[in-house]
């Protein structure tokens, strides 16, 4: 699986390299944006190999708007920090949080999105609220490096959190019966809902963030000490915002906006 | 001999003695390596944080009990089913033969990543007919499919050790055994089995070395091994040292392993040294 991701990735990055080396482009900014690629709506690999959804949309109103030449990069999320840190790319733009821990070792644009967790269940589960006592004993899925399963592992101390590399994986150990709940995005949990295989499962509640855990938001994290690309990278977010073209992209994948206040 | 006493001996060449090229190879080659081990010690040095120490050190631990289970359990249950494996690939009913070459030639072909993958994700979404047949019980939890897929695995190559070491001995040895009317099974227990094991001892080793490090990929179906305990600690430090104590983890691992099959090696070889 994640050997064909790989080489389906290559071919759109080498056709954007044609692209961007016959474009004569003189001084305009050239950007690399790493994404994760299997957290949808926000970033995914479609069955032909290209990147879609909010974050990558986002991303190419930035570059847009900077006028930036953007090509993007896809990386497995647990290792997508030492990447940028590596100069693999230039900023990530894959739906992380702005968090203590990680701003110790990258520095951040300002939020971009903020929306709440939220617990998934099998329709059928006798579990009936969102606290750390009426999940006690039960198993929880949470994609492992994230605030989620940081969450997961502080709050329902008395809950077996399983930690699964990708959303895919937890997904499927839902729909196989192994998982009582599982822990995520609200938007990304809706879309696994509105998935062939998500009619296995309800959204048992949303949950209040803790902040000292999941931060202010969601924003785009750049190498430490690059101020003038995170300054450009701050205007733009602030100019889309401004000029209607976030709200247009906000609508084609939420009914809400998910900036939050 | 000639006949006035004096013997004719051909000598050695002389060794060649000072800096000769190989020589000059192997020392700058030697200095390289040590450098970086110095490199990797100053490192680890600088980057000691008893904090973290004090934090992931007894995750370390959990995770390491986890690796050592598994692969013990793996290998043994492993070393159990290659028997009959085997068995069947020197049988000479072609249909036994062909299917214990099936299940070799599978298992050896396939990534182990693939195999674990598919018996925890894949035989997972048929939860419905598991669960009539009475294995869900077994098949739900992450680390009997992980023991499962490794024992599949390592089964594979163990029978394959077995056979190429029980071949390695002399059709003679059966054929003396059957002329002092020992049974065929008496043969290979008493006679064969126990030359066969000397040449088997050291793939033996290497495949449980094999395993140790092939575990690492288990945290892919949520059992939190060694490999496991360190992504997660790295994704919270974001400090490359965890990486480096899971390395010497491992090493040092490997290292008892190697001084234990060096010991078992002395201990049955022992009718052999002069």
């Amino acid at each position: 699986m994640l050997i064909s991701r790989r080489i389906a990735l290559a071919l759109p990055a080498a056709a954007l390299a044609l692209a961007v080396g016959s474009a004569h482009a003189q001084d305009t900014m050239k950007l690399k944006i790493g994404t994760e690629g299997a957290y949808p709506p926000f970033n995914n690999l479609t069955a032909d190999g290209s990147l879609e959804g909010f974050d990558v949309d986002i991303a190419k109103a930035l570059c847009a708007e900077m006028k930036a030449e953007c090509e993007f990069v896809t990386q497995d999320w647990d290792g997508i920090i030492p990447a940028l840190q590596a100069g693999k790319f230039d900023a990530i733009i894959a739906s992380m949080s702005i968090t203590e821990d990680r701003k110790k070792q990258v520095d951040f644009s300002n939020k971009y999105y903020n929306t709440p967790p939220a617990l998934v269940v099998p329709k059928e589960s006798d579990i009936t609220g969102t606290s750390r006592e009426d999940l006690a004993g039960k198993v929880i899925g949470a994609q492992g490096a994230t605030t989620h399963a940081t969450f997961a592992e502080t709050t329902f101390s008395d809950s077996d959190v399983k930690v699964y590399p990708t959303a895919e994986e937890y997904k499927l150990d839902m729909v196989n019966g192994r998982l009582d709940a599982v822990i995520d995005d609200v938007i990304v949990l809706q879309e696994f809902l509105d998935s062939e295989d998500g009619a296995c499962c309800k959204v048992l509640g949303t949950l209040t963030p803790d902040e000292a855990i999941y931060g202010p938001g969601i924003g785009i994290a750049v190498r430490q000490g690059e101020d003038e690309l995170r300054e450009k990278l701050n205007a733009a977010i602030t100019a889309i915002r401004e000029n209607g073209k976030y709200k247009e992209i906000n609508d084609q994948y939420f009914s809400f906006d998910v900036y939050g206040d | 001999m000639s006949a006035n006493g004096t013997i004719a001996v051909e000598r050695p060449p002389e060794v060649k003695q000072g800096w000769t090229r190989a020589r000059i190879i192997g020392v700058v080659l030697l200095t390289i390596w040590a450098a970086l081990g110095l490199g990797v010690l100053i490192f680890m040095v600088n980057a000691w944080d008893p904090d973290i120490f004090a934090r992931y050190a007894p995750r370390y631990l959990s995770g390491l009990w986890v690796t050592i289970q598994l692969v013990a359990v793996s290998v043994i249950c492993g070393a159990l089913l290659s028997v009959p494996i085997a068995l069947g690939r020197m049988s000479r009913n072609k249909l036994i033969a062909g299917l214990a070459y099936a299940y070799v030639y599978f298992f050896r072909g396939t990534p182990l990543l693939a195999q674990t993958f598919l018996i925890y994700y894949g035989l997972g979404s048929f939860r419905p007919e598991l669960q009539a047949i009475g294995l869900w019980g077994f098949f739900r939890e992450a680390w009997y499919c992980a023991a499962f897929a490794f024992t599949l695995n390592t089964s594979a190559y163990q029978a394959e050790i077995l056979r190429g070491a029980v071949e390695s001995v002399g059709r003679g040895q059966w054929e003396a055994a059957s002329a002092l009317g020992l049974s065929k099974l008496q043969t290979l227990r008493k006679i064969i089995i126990p030359q066969a094991l000397i040449v088997a001892l050291r793939p033996y080793g290497n495949e449980i070395i094999l395993m140790i490090k092939g575990s690492a990929i288990v945290a892919i179906i949520t059992v939190y091994d060694l490999m496991g305990e360190t992504r997660r600690a790295y994704a919270r430090t974001f400090d490359f040292q965890t990486y480096i104590w899971a390395a010497i983890i491992y090493l040092g691992i490997v290292e008892v392993l190697r001084n234990a099959i060096d010991w078992i090696e002395l201990r049955i070889t022992k009718h052999l040294k002069r």
